[in-house]
Protein backbone atom coordinates (compact mmCIF):
# COMPACT_ATOMS: atom_id res chain seq x y z
CA UNK A 1 0.00 0.00 0.00
CA UNK A 2 1.38 3.48 -0.63
CA UNK A 3 1.95 5.06 2.62
CA UNK A 4 2.44 8.58 0.83
CA UNK A 5 -1.54 9.19 -0.08
CA UNK A 6 -1.93 12.69 -1.06
CA UNK A 7 -4.42 14.91 0.26
CA UNK A 8 -7.45 13.91 -2.35
CA UNK A 9 -7.60 10.91 -1.28
CA UNK A 10 -8.54 11.82 2.25
CA UNK A 11 -11.82 13.18 1.04
CA UNK A 12 -12.76 9.53 -0.75
CA UNK A 13 -16.33 8.62 -0.98
CA UNK A 14 -16.46 6.30 1.94
CA UNK A 15 -15.09 9.18 3.97
CA UNK A 16 -17.71 11.67 2.58
CA UNK A 17 -20.44 8.72 2.77
CA UNK A 18 -19.64 8.82 6.66
CA UNK A 19 -19.64 12.37 7.26
CA UNK A 20 -23.12 12.70 5.19
CA UNK A 21 -25.05 9.79 7.15
CA UNK A 22 -22.95 9.12 10.04
CA UNK A 23 -23.03 5.68 11.74
CA UNK A 24 -24.05 5.46 15.50
CA UNK A 25 -25.03 9.06 15.58
CA UNK A 26 -26.79 10.22 18.89
CA UNK A 27 -27.17 8.84 22.22
CA UNK A 28 -27.51 6.24 24.75
CA UNK A 29 -29.89 6.18 27.33
CA UNK A 30 -27.77 4.17 29.69
CA UNK A 31 -23.81 4.61 29.08
CA UNK A 32 -21.54 3.14 31.20
CA UNK A 33 -18.97 5.08 30.10
CA UNK A 34 -18.71 8.69 28.59
CA UNK A 35 -16.79 11.24 27.78
CA UNK A 36 -16.27 14.50 25.77
CA UNK A 37 -13.45 15.32 23.79
CA UNK A 38 -12.21 18.62 22.76
CA UNK A 39 -9.90 19.81 20.18
CA UNK A 40 -8.58 23.01 21.32
CA UNK A 41 -7.47 24.19 17.51
CA UNK A 42 -10.71 24.68 15.93
CA UNK A 43 -13.12 24.62 19.06
CA UNK A 44 -14.84 21.46 17.68
CA UNK A 45 -16.08 19.08 20.35
CA UNK A 46 -16.85 15.11 20.33
CA UNK A 47 -19.30 13.19 23.00
CA UNK A 48 -18.45 9.68 22.87
CA UNK A 49 -20.54 7.23 25.09
CA UNK A 50 -20.72 3.06 25.52
CA UNK A 51 -21.88 0.70 27.35
CA UNK A 52 -19.50 -2.08 28.44
CA UNK A 53 -20.97 -5.52 28.93
CA UNK A 54 -18.22 -7.00 30.97
CA UNK A 55 -15.35 -6.23 28.88
CA UNK A 56 -16.95 -6.09 25.67
CA UNK A 57 -18.42 -2.54 24.22
CA UNK A 58 -21.92 -3.71 23.76
CA UNK A 59 -23.16 -0.16 22.64
CA UNK A 60 -21.77 3.12 21.43
CA UNK A 61 -22.84 6.16 20.29
CA UNK A 62 -21.02 9.84 19.45
CA UNK A 63 -22.55 13.33 18.81
CA UNK A 64 -20.64 16.50 18.38
CA UNK A 65 -19.68 19.57 15.84
CA UNK A 66 -16.53 18.81 13.80
CA UNK A 67 -15.46 18.38 10.68
CA UNK A 68 -15.85 16.01 7.95
CA UNK A 69 -12.42 14.05 8.70
CA UNK A 70 -13.46 14.06 12.70
CA UNK A 71 -17.24 13.03 12.25
CA UNK A 72 -16.58 9.81 9.74
CA UNK A 73 -13.64 9.02 11.95
CA UNK A 74 -16.26 8.65 14.60
CA UNK A 75 -19.00 7.35 12.52
CA UNK A 76 -16.39 4.84 11.44
CA UNK A 77 -14.65 4.07 14.84
CA UNK A 78 -18.06 3.44 16.51
CA UNK A 79 -18.67 0.66 13.85
CA UNK A 80 -15.44 -0.91 14.35
CA UNK A 81 -15.42 -0.89 17.81
CA UNK A 82 -19.04 -2.68 18.53
CA UNK A 83 -18.67 -5.72 19.67
CA UNK A 84 -15.53 -5.79 20.38
CA UNK A 85 -13.28 -6.06 23.71
CA UNK A 86 -11.52 -2.91 25.88
CA UNK A 87 -8.38 -4.91 25.12
CA UNK A 88 -8.68 -5.24 21.80
CA UNK A 89 -10.17 -1.33 21.37
CA UNK A 90 -7.02 -0.75 23.43
CA UNK A 91 -4.84 -1.85 20.26
CA UNK A 92 -6.79 -0.24 17.45
CA UNK A 93 -6.64 3.42 19.17
CA UNK A 94 -2.48 3.33 18.98
CA UNK A 95 -2.37 1.39 15.94
CA UNK A 96 -4.78 4.57 14.64
CA UNK A 97 -2.87 6.95 16.42
CA UNK A 98 0.65 5.19 15.05
CA UNK A 99 -0.94 5.42 11.95
CA UNK A 100 -2.37 9.47 12.04
CA UNK A 101 0.85 10.85 12.72
CA UNK A 102 3.03 8.84 10.33
CA UNK A 103 4.56 5.83 13.12
CA UNK A 104 2.90 3.03 11.75
CA UNK A 105 3.75 0.19 9.14
CA UNK A 106 1.23 -0.15 6.67
CA UNK A 107 2.45 -2.79 4.84
CA UNK A 108 3.43 -4.58 8.32
CA UNK A 109 0.92 -6.40 10.45
CA UNK A 110 -2.08 -3.75 12.60
CA UNK A 111 -6.02 -4.52 12.68
CA UNK A 112 -7.14 -1.63 11.28
CA UNK A 113 -8.75 -2.72 7.68
CA UNK A 114 -10.75 -0.07 5.59
CA UNK A 115 -9.67 2.61 8.93
CA UNK A 116 -6.40 3.50 6.83
CA UNK A 117 -8.35 5.28 4.64
CA UNK A 118 -7.32 7.91 7.03
CA UNK A 119 -3.68 7.63 6.18
CA UNK A 120 -3.58 10.66 4.02
CA UNK A 121 -4.01 12.59 7.28
CA UNK A 122 -0.19 12.46 8.10
CA UNK A 123 0.33 14.78 5.65
CA UNK A 124 -1.63 17.53 6.73
CA UNK A 125 -0.25 18.24 10.37
CA UNK A 126 -3.31 20.86 10.42
CA UNK A 127 -5.94 17.63 10.61
CA UNK A 128 -4.37 15.05 12.27
CA UNK A 129 -6.01 15.91 15.83
CA UNK A 130 -9.23 15.74 13.64
CA UNK A 131 -8.48 12.03 12.80
CA UNK A 132 -7.32 11.55 16.47
CA UNK A 133 -10.06 13.13 18.66
CA UNK A 134 -12.84 10.20 18.33
CA UNK A 135 -10.33 7.52 19.40
CA UNK A 136 -9.05 9.71 22.17
CA UNK A 137 -12.24 10.37 23.80
CA UNK A 138 -12.67 6.83 23.53
CA UNK A 139 -9.97 6.17 25.03
CA UNK A 140 -11.12 8.59 28.33
CA UNK A 141 -14.12 7.01 28.18
CA UNK A 142 -12.86 3.89 28.31
CA UNK A 143 -10.78 5.17 31.27
CA UNK A 144 -13.32 6.70 33.05
CA UNK A 145 -11.77 10.28 32.37
CA UNK A 146 -15.53 12.25 31.98
CA UNK A 147 -16.64 15.14 30.14
CA UNK A 148 -15.63 18.72 31.26
CA UNK A 149 -12.25 17.31 32.63
CA UNK A 150 -10.49 17.20 29.13
CA UNK A 151 -7.91 20.14 30.00
CA UNK A 152 -6.81 18.18 33.55
CA UNK A 153 -3.33 17.19 33.93
CA UNK A 154 -4.63 13.70 34.30
CA UNK A 155 -6.39 13.48 31.34
CA UNK A 156 -4.76 10.88 28.95
CA UNK A 157 -6.48 12.43 25.78
CA UNK A 158 -4.79 15.49 26.34
CA UNK A 159 -1.37 14.19 26.97
CA UNK A 160 -1.42 11.58 24.12
CA UNK A 161 -2.91 15.01 21.70
CA UNK A 162 -0.09 16.97 23.06
CA UNK A 163 2.72 14.90 21.93
CA UNK A 164 1.09 13.60 18.52
CA UNK B 1 -13.39 23.81 -13.28
CA UNK B 2 -12.53 26.68 -16.21
CA UNK B 3 -12.38 29.96 -14.51
CA UNK B 4 -14.54 32.62 -15.89
CA UNK B 5 -13.15 35.56 -17.17
CA UNK B 6 -13.88 38.35 -15.97
CA UNK B 7 -14.23 42.29 -17.76
CA UNK B 8 -13.65 43.49 -14.13
CA UNK B 9 -10.36 43.99 -13.65
CA UNK B 10 -10.05 46.81 -11.22
CA UNK B 11 -8.73 50.50 -11.60
CA UNK B 12 -5.18 49.47 -10.10
CA UNK B 13 -3.12 49.93 -13.15
CA UNK B 14 0.03 48.54 -11.63
CA UNK B 15 -1.64 45.46 -10.01
CA UNK B 16 0.43 43.05 -12.20
CA UNK B 17 3.50 45.60 -12.25
CA UNK B 18 3.13 45.39 -8.22
CA UNK B 19 2.98 41.62 -8.22
CA UNK B 20 6.44 41.27 -9.80
CA UNK B 21 7.20 43.12 -6.59
CA UNK B 22 6.47 39.79 -4.50
CA UNK B 23 8.76 36.79 -5.21
CA UNK B 24 6.47 34.31 -3.00
CA UNK B 25 3.50 34.98 -5.07
CA UNK B 26 5.52 32.94 -8.40
CA UNK B 27 5.24 29.94 -6.05
CA UNK B 28 3.45 26.69 -7.45
CA UNK B 29 1.48 24.54 -4.52
CA UNK B 30 1.06 20.90 -5.40
CA UNK B 31 1.47 22.60 -9.00
CA UNK B 32 -1.73 25.15 -9.07
CA UNK B 33 -0.39 28.59 -8.73
CA UNK B 34 -0.55 30.29 -4.95
CA UNK B 35 -3.77 32.44 -4.59
CA UNK B 36 -2.57 33.85 -1.34
CA UNK B 37 -5.90 34.97 0.71
CA UNK B 38 -4.62 34.97 4.05
CA UNK B 39 -3.21 38.50 4.36
CA UNK B 40 -4.90 39.28 7.18
CA UNK B 41 -3.29 36.52 9.18
CA UNK B 42 0.13 37.64 7.75
CA UNK B 43 1.12 39.93 4.49
CA UNK B 44 3.90 38.80 1.62
CA UNK B 45 7.16 40.54 1.54
CA UNK B 46 8.10 42.70 -1.57
CA UNK B 47 11.41 42.34 -3.22
CA UNK B 48 12.86 46.09 -2.17
CA UNK B 49 12.10 45.25 1.77
CA UNK B 50 13.61 41.70 1.52
CA UNK B 51 16.54 43.60 -0.33
CA UNK B 52 17.01 46.25 2.43
CA UNK B 53 16.97 43.48 5.50
CA UNK B 54 20.27 41.59 2.96
CA UNK B 55 21.78 45.59 2.85
CA UNK B 56 21.56 45.95 6.41
CA UNK B 57 22.70 42.43 7.91
CA UNK B 58 25.22 42.56 4.89
CA UNK B 59 26.75 45.90 5.98
CA UNK B 60 25.24 47.85 8.71
CA UNK B 61 24.72 45.23 11.26
CA UNK B 62 25.89 45.98 14.93
CA UNK B 63 23.99 46.98 18.16
CA UNK B 64 22.85 49.89 18.92
CA UNK B 65 22.85 52.65 20.99
CA UNK B 66 26.84 51.80 23.02
CA UNK B 67 29.16 51.24 20.39
CA UNK B 68 31.38 54.44 18.91
CA UNK B 69 32.18 52.50 16.30
CA UNK B 70 31.22 52.99 12.58
CA UNK B 71 28.65 50.05 12.08
CA UNK B 72 27.33 50.69 15.49
CA UNK B 73 26.57 54.69 14.48
CA UNK B 74 24.99 53.40 11.18
CA UNK B 75 22.79 50.48 12.25
CA UNK B 76 21.31 53.16 15.54
CA UNK B 77 21.37 56.08 12.73
CA UNK B 78 19.27 53.50 10.29
CA UNK B 79 16.41 52.14 13.45
CA UNK B 80 16.09 55.81 14.46
CA UNK B 81 15.78 57.24 10.60
CA UNK B 82 12.93 54.05 10.86
CA UNK B 83 11.56 55.22 13.70
CA UNK B 84 10.85 58.63 12.06
CA UNK B 85 9.23 56.66 9.14
CA UNK B 86 6.59 55.47 11.24
CA UNK B 87 6.51 58.55 12.75
CA UNK B 88 5.52 60.04 9.48
CA UNK B 89 3.19 57.11 8.41
CA UNK B 90 0.89 57.41 11.26
CA UNK B 91 1.25 61.08 11.63
CA UNK B 92 2.98 61.28 15.21
CA UNK B 93 3.31 64.21 16.42
CA UNK B 94 7.06 63.75 17.78
CA UNK B 95 9.36 60.29 17.17
CA UNK B 96 9.79 59.88 20.26
CA UNK B 97 5.97 58.69 20.81
CA UNK B 98 6.78 56.11 18.68
CA UNK B 99 8.09 52.80 20.47
CA UNK B 100 8.82 49.26 18.87
CA UNK B 101 7.99 46.48 20.11
CA UNK B 102 7.50 42.53 19.29
CA UNK B 103 4.32 43.19 17.63
CA UNK B 104 0.31 44.18 18.75
CA UNK B 105 0.66 41.77 21.29
CA UNK B 106 3.24 43.26 22.79
CA UNK B 107 2.52 46.67 23.05
CA UNK B 108 -1.08 45.79 24.28
CA UNK B 109 0.92 44.25 27.27
CA UNK B 110 3.16 46.67 27.42
CA UNK B 111 0.29 49.54 27.93
CA UNK B 112 -1.29 46.90 30.63
CA UNK B 113 2.05 47.05 32.15
CA UNK B 114 3.43 50.95 31.62
CA UNK B 115 -0.21 51.96 32.14
CA UNK B 116 -2.67 49.98 33.41
CA UNK B 117 -1.12 48.42 36.10
CA UNK B 118 -0.11 51.83 37.68
CA UNK B 119 -3.40 53.49 36.79
CA UNK B 120 -6.16 51.24 37.37
CA UNK B 121 -7.03 49.40 40.70
CA UNK B 122 -10.09 47.77 42.50
CA UNK B 123 -13.29 48.25 41.56
CA UNK B 124 -11.97 50.31 38.06
CA UNK B 125 -13.66 49.24 34.78
CA UNK B 126 -12.06 48.80 31.41
CA UNK B 127 -14.35 49.02 28.48
CA UNK B 128 -13.32 46.36 25.64
CA UNK B 129 -15.48 45.36 22.33
CA UNK B 130 -16.93 41.48 21.44
CA UNK B 131 -14.97 42.32 18.86
CA UNK B 132 -11.39 42.25 20.38
CA UNK B 133 -8.95 40.17 18.98
CA UNK B 134 -8.14 37.50 22.31
CA UNK B 135 -4.46 39.74 22.36
CA UNK B 136 -7.02 42.79 23.16
CA UNK B 137 -9.00 40.79 25.67
CA UNK B 138 -6.46 38.95 27.61
CA UNK B 139 -4.12 40.96 28.81
CA UNK B 140 -6.59 43.11 30.26
CA UNK B 141 -8.68 39.75 31.81
CA UNK B 142 -4.52 39.58 33.51
CA UNK B 143 -4.89 43.04 35.33
CA UNK B 144 -8.44 42.71 36.07
CA UNK B 145 -7.97 39.72 37.98
CA UNK B 146 -4.45 41.14 39.83
CA UNK B 147 -6.43 44.53 40.54
CA UNK B 148 -10.13 43.19 41.14
CA UNK B 149 -10.72 45.66 38.17
CA UNK B 150 -13.89 44.80 35.97
CA UNK B 151 -14.41 44.86 32.41
CA UNK B 152 -17.18 46.01 30.71
CA UNK B 153 -17.76 44.80 26.59
CA UNK B 154 -19.30 46.69 24.12
CA UNK B 155 -21.95 44.66 22.30
CA UNK B 156 -22.25 43.82 18.39
CA UNK B 157 -25.72 43.51 15.96
CA UNK B 158 -25.98 40.41 13.68
CA UNK B 159 -23.80 42.66 10.80
CA UNK B 160 -20.98 42.75 13.17
CA UNK B 161 -20.94 46.30 13.90
CA UNK B 162 -20.06 47.97 17.38
CA UNK B 163 -23.51 49.58 19.03
CA UNK B 164 -22.12 53.03 19.75
CA UNK B 165 -25.19 53.92 22.00
CA UNK B 166 -24.01 50.78 24.45
CA UNK B 167 -20.81 51.77 24.44
CA UNK B 168 -21.77 54.89 25.94
CA UNK B 169 -24.32 53.54 28.38
CA UNK B 170 -20.74 51.45 29.99
CA UNK B 171 -19.55 54.80 31.06
CA UNK B 172 -19.71 55.79 34.43
CA UNK B 173 -17.59 57.19 37.26
CA UNK B 174 -15.51 54.13 37.52
CA UNK B 175 -14.40 53.40 33.89
CA UNK B 176 -10.56 54.04 33.62
CA UNK B 177 -9.66 52.82 30.63
CA UNK B 178 -11.01 51.61 27.02
CA UNK B 179 -9.81 49.23 24.44
CA UNK B 180 -11.32 49.34 21.04
CA UNK B 181 -9.72 47.55 17.59
CA UNK B 182 -9.64 49.99 14.33
CA UNK B 183 -10.45 46.98 12.19
CA UNK B 184 -12.12 43.62 13.29
CA UNK B 185 -9.81 40.58 11.99
CA UNK B 186 -12.62 38.28 11.49
CA UNK B 187 -15.23 40.35 9.97
CA UNK B 188 -13.40 43.30 8.20
CA UNK B 189 -15.45 45.81 10.14
CA UNK B 190 -14.48 49.29 10.12
CA UNK B 191 -15.11 50.88 14.02
CA UNK B 192 -16.28 54.49 14.53
CA UNK B 193 -13.30 55.18 16.71
CA UNK B 194 -12.98 58.56 16.04
CA UNK B 195 -16.49 59.32 18.02
CA UNK B 196 -15.59 56.55 20.00
CA UNK B 197 -12.12 57.88 20.92
CA UNK B 198 -13.92 61.16 21.75
CA UNK B 199 -16.42 60.63 23.91
CA UNK B 200 -13.95 59.09 26.22
CA UNK B 201 -12.30 61.80 25.90
CA UNK B 202 -14.85 64.01 27.02
CA UNK B 203 -14.80 62.11 30.30
CA UNK B 204 -11.04 62.17 30.50
CA UNK B 205 -10.73 58.15 29.69
CA UNK B 206 -7.96 57.70 27.52
CA UNK B 207 -8.01 54.82 24.89
CA UNK B 208 -5.88 52.60 23.24
CA UNK B 209 -6.57 51.31 19.40
CA UNK B 210 -5.72 48.28 17.89
CA UNK B 211 -4.80 48.71 14.60
CA UNK B 212 -3.34 45.60 13.60
CA UNK B 213 -6.00 45.06 10.60
CA UNK B 214 -6.48 48.85 9.79
CA UNK B 215 -2.54 50.22 9.34
CA UNK B 216 -1.82 48.16 6.16
CA UNK B 217 -5.28 49.45 4.29
CA UNK B 218 -5.79 53.20 5.10
CA UNK B 219 -4.42 56.03 6.07
CA UNK B 220 -3.92 56.23 9.89
CA UNK B 221 -3.38 59.53 11.20
CA UNK B 222 -2.89 59.49 14.92
CA UNK B 223 -3.38 63.12 15.75
CA UNK B 224 -6.35 63.34 14.18
CA UNK B 225 -8.04 60.22 15.32
CA UNK B 226 -6.35 61.60 18.97
CA UNK B 227 -6.22 58.39 20.48
CA UNK B 228 -4.26 58.01 23.17
CA UNK B 229 -2.31 54.45 22.28
CA UNK B 230 -2.20 52.90 18.78
CA UNK B 231 -1.01 49.57 17.69
CA UNK B 232 0.03 47.05 14.88
CA UNK B 233 2.52 44.83 13.46
CA UNK B 234 5.06 44.99 11.18
CA UNK B 235 4.49 41.46 9.59
CA UNK B 236 0.63 42.30 8.33
CA UNK B 237 2.28 45.71 6.49
CA UNK B 238 4.68 43.71 4.15
CA UNK B 239 7.17 43.72 6.74
CA UNK B 240 9.36 41.11 8.89
CA UNK B 241 7.98 39.30 12.07
CA UNK B 242 8.94 40.13 15.59
CA UNK B 243 8.66 43.66 15.28
CA UNK B 244 5.90 46.34 15.55
CA UNK B 245 4.90 49.67 16.66
CA UNK B 246 3.27 51.10 20.26
CA UNK B 247 1.90 55.05 19.68
CA UNK B 248 1.92 56.60 22.40
CA UNK B 249 1.03 60.64 23.45
CA UNK B 250 4.45 61.48 24.62
CA UNK B 251 2.56 62.99 28.21
CA UNK B 252 1.11 59.70 28.75
CA UNK B 253 3.98 57.34 27.88
CA UNK B 254 6.15 59.73 29.88
CA UNK B 255 3.65 59.09 33.24
CA UNK B 256 3.89 55.22 32.57
CA UNK B 257 5.97 53.02 34.52
CA UNK B 258 8.62 50.79 32.66
CA UNK B 259 7.31 46.93 31.32
CA UNK B 260 10.18 45.11 31.16
CA UNK B 261 13.96 46.18 32.88
CA UNK B 262 16.98 45.58 31.17
CA UNK B 263 19.63 47.54 29.49
CA UNK B 264 19.02 50.65 26.97
CA UNK B 265 15.98 51.82 28.95
CA UNK B 266 18.44 53.10 31.95
CA UNK B 267 20.35 56.14 32.45
CA UNK B 268 22.01 55.08 35.32
CA UNK B 269 22.16 52.14 37.92
CA UNK B 270 23.58 51.18 41.15
CA UNK B 271 21.95 48.55 43.16
CA UNK B 272 20.53 50.99 45.23
CA UNK B 273 18.58 52.98 42.52
CA UNK B 274 18.06 53.02 38.87
CA UNK B 275 17.11 55.41 36.90
CA UNK B 276 15.13 54.83 34.09
CA UNK B 277 15.89 56.49 30.39
CA UNK B 278 13.43 59.18 28.60
CA UNK B 279 10.54 57.96 26.40
CA UNK B 280 11.09 55.96 23.82
CA UNK B 281 14.06 54.28 25.03
CA UNK B 282 12.45 53.71 28.42
CA UNK B 283 10.42 51.10 27.06
CA UNK B 284 13.35 49.32 25.07
CA UNK B 285 14.64 47.36 27.16
CA UNK B 286 17.39 45.14 25.97
CA UNK B 287 18.93 45.01 21.65
CA UNK B 288 15.43 45.02 20.16
CA UNK B 289 15.01 43.89 16.54
CA UNK B 290 16.80 46.06 14.51
CA UNK B 291 16.74 44.57 11.18
CA UNK B 292 13.23 44.15 11.69
CA UNK B 293 12.45 47.32 12.62
CA UNK B 294 14.77 48.65 9.50
CA UNK B 295 12.66 46.66 7.62
CA UNK B 296 9.70 47.91 8.68
CA UNK B 297 10.68 51.75 8.04
CA UNK B 298 11.53 49.91 4.02
CA UNK B 299 8.09 48.50 4.19
CA UNK B 300 6.16 51.49 5.08
CA UNK B 301 8.39 53.28 2.34
CA UNK B 302 6.92 50.68 -0.42
CA UNK B 303 3.04 51.09 0.71
CA UNK B 304 3.70 55.08 0.67
CA UNK B 305 4.86 54.95 -3.00
CA UNK B 306 2.54 52.99 -4.03
CA UNK B 307 -0.42 55.13 -2.09
CA UNK B 308 -2.47 54.33 0.76
CA UNK B 309 -5.67 55.84 -1.39
CA UNK B 310 -4.87 53.69 -4.29
CA UNK B 311 -4.42 50.38 -1.95
CA UNK B 312 -8.00 51.01 -0.78
CA UNK B 313 -9.37 51.75 -4.10
CA UNK B 314 -7.83 48.67 -5.25
CA UNK B 315 -8.88 46.56 -2.18
CA UNK B 316 -12.24 47.52 -2.32
CA UNK B 317 -13.13 46.73 -5.75
CA UNK B 318 -11.53 43.69 -4.74
CA UNK B 319 -14.03 43.27 -1.88
CA UNK B 320 -17.28 44.59 -3.72
CA UNK B 321 -16.24 41.69 -6.19
CA UNK B 322 -16.00 39.22 -4.06
CA UNK B 323 -18.84 39.84 -2.10
CA UNK B 324 -21.01 39.87 -4.92
CA UNK B 325 -19.46 36.72 -5.99
CA UNK B 326 -19.79 35.16 -2.68
CA UNK B 327 -23.75 35.83 -2.66
CA UNK B 328 -24.03 34.18 -5.97
CA UNK B 329 -23.55 30.95 -4.56
CA UNK B 330 -26.40 29.07 -2.78
CA UNK B 331 -26.06 27.65 0.90
CA UNK B 332 -23.16 30.55 1.25
CA UNK B 333 -23.42 33.16 4.35
CA UNK B 334 -21.13 36.07 4.65
CA UNK B 335 -20.54 36.41 8.07
CA UNK B 336 -19.78 40.35 8.81
CA UNK B 337 -21.93 42.57 6.27
CA UNK B 338 -21.03 46.06 8.10
CA UNK B 339 -21.58 48.84 5.53
CA UNK B 340 -17.57 49.71 6.20
CA UNK B 341 -15.29 47.09 5.50
CA UNK B 342 -12.09 46.10 4.68
CA UNK B 343 -11.51 43.23 2.34
CA UNK B 344 -11.96 40.36 4.72
CA UNK B 345 -14.76 38.08 3.87
CA UNK B 346 -15.53 35.66 6.22
CA UNK B 347 -18.23 33.13 5.54
CA UNK B 348 -19.79 29.77 6.23
CA UNK B 349 -20.82 26.85 4.11
CA UNK B 350 -24.14 24.91 4.68
CA UNK B 351 -23.03 21.42 5.36
CA UNK B 352 -19.41 22.22 5.47
CA UNK B 353 -17.44 22.34 8.30
CA UNK B 354 -14.71 25.66 7.51
CA UNK B 355 -11.82 22.67 8.36
CA UNK B 356 -12.61 20.97 5.55
CA UNK B 357 -13.35 24.14 3.18
CA UNK B 358 -9.52 25.09 3.99
CA UNK B 359 -7.69 21.70 3.03
CA UNK B 360 -10.09 21.53 0.02
CA UNK B 361 -9.11 24.75 -1.37
CA UNK B 362 -5.54 24.22 -0.63
CA UNK B 363 -5.43 21.37 -3.11
CA UNK B 364 -6.15 24.37 -5.13
CA UNK B 365 -3.37 26.31 -3.95
CA UNK B 366 -6.11 28.34 -2.16
CA UNK B 367 -4.61 29.83 0.89
CA UNK B 368 -7.30 31.14 3.31
CA UNK B 369 -7.69 30.56 7.26
CA UNK B 370 -10.24 29.13 8.95
CA UNK B 371 -11.38 28.41 12.36
CA UNK B 372 -12.27 30.75 15.41
CA UNK B 373 -9.59 33.35 13.74
CA UNK B 374 -8.40 34.38 17.85
CA UNK B 375 -11.86 36.07 18.29
CA UNK B 376 -14.01 32.97 19.95
CA UNK B 377 -16.79 35.92 21.71
CA UNK B 378 -17.70 37.12 17.97
CA UNK B 379 -18.31 33.45 17.25
CA UNK B 380 -20.53 32.61 20.10
CA UNK B 381 -22.65 36.17 19.73
CA UNK B 382 -22.98 35.47 16.02
CA UNK B 383 -23.43 31.86 16.48
CA UNK B 384 -20.98 29.87 14.18
CA UNK B 385 -19.11 27.61 15.64
CA UNK B 386 -15.94 29.00 12.90
CA UNK B 387 -15.67 30.18 9.91
CA UNK B 388 -13.59 30.06 6.28
CA UNK B 389 -11.54 33.91 6.00
CA UNK B 390 -10.52 35.42 2.80
CA UNK B 391 -8.58 38.28 3.14
CA UNK B 392 -7.16 40.35 0.35
CA UNK B 393 -4.06 42.49 0.55
CA UNK B 394 -3.20 45.13 -2.61
CA UNK B 395 -1.56 42.48 -4.67
CA UNK B 396 -4.33 40.36 -4.95
CA UNK B 397 -6.61 39.87 -8.37
CA UNK B 398 -9.71 40.00 -10.00
CA UNK B 399 -8.81 36.74 -11.47
CA UNK B 400 -7.66 35.32 -7.77
CA UNK B 401 -11.77 35.66 -6.41
CA UNK B 402 -12.57 33.78 -9.44
CA UNK B 403 -10.00 31.29 -8.15
CA UNK B 404 -11.85 31.24 -4.91
CA UNK B 405 -14.91 30.96 -6.08
CA UNK B 406 -14.32 28.14 -8.39
CA UNK B 407 -12.75 26.10 -5.43
CA UNK B 408 -16.13 26.57 -3.67
CA UNK B 409 -18.14 25.04 -6.15
CA UNK B 410 -15.43 22.32 -6.20
CA UNK B 411 -15.44 21.98 -2.34
CA UNK B 412 -19.82 22.16 -2.69
CA UNK B 413 -20.22 19.52 -5.77
CA UNK B 414 -17.73 17.08 -3.16
CA UNK B 415 -19.74 17.45 -0.44
CA UNK B 416 -22.93 17.61 -2.88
Amino acid sequence: MNTKLNTKSLYQEVILDHNRKPRNYGTLDKASHHAVGHNPLCGDHLDVALNLDGERIDNIAFHGESCAICKASASMMTSVVKGKTRADVEILIREFRDMAIGKLDLDGSHHLGRLTVFAGVHDLPTRVKCAILPWHTLHAALNSVVSTSTEAEDDPMHAAIGDA
Amino acid sequence: MKLIESTLEPQFASVEHVRADFPILKLQVDGKPLVYLDNAASSQMPQPVIDRLVRYQTTQHANINRGVHYLSETATAEYEESRRKLQRFINAREDREVIFTSGTTDAINLVMHGYGRKFIGAGDEIVLTTLEHHSNIVPWQMLAEEKGARIRVVPINDAGELLVDEYEKLFNERTKFVGVMHVSNALGTVNPIKPMIAFAHARGIPVLIDGAQAAPHMNIDVQDLDCDFYTFSGHKLCGPTGVGILYGKAEMLERMQPFKGGGDMILSVTFEKTIYNTIPHKFEAGTPPIAAAIGLGAAVDYLLAIGMDAIASHETQLLNYATEQLNGLSGVRIIGTAPAKIAVLSFVIEGVHPHDIGTLLNQEGIAVRTGHHCVQPVMLRLKVPATTRASFAFYNTIAEVDALIAGLRTVQKIFA
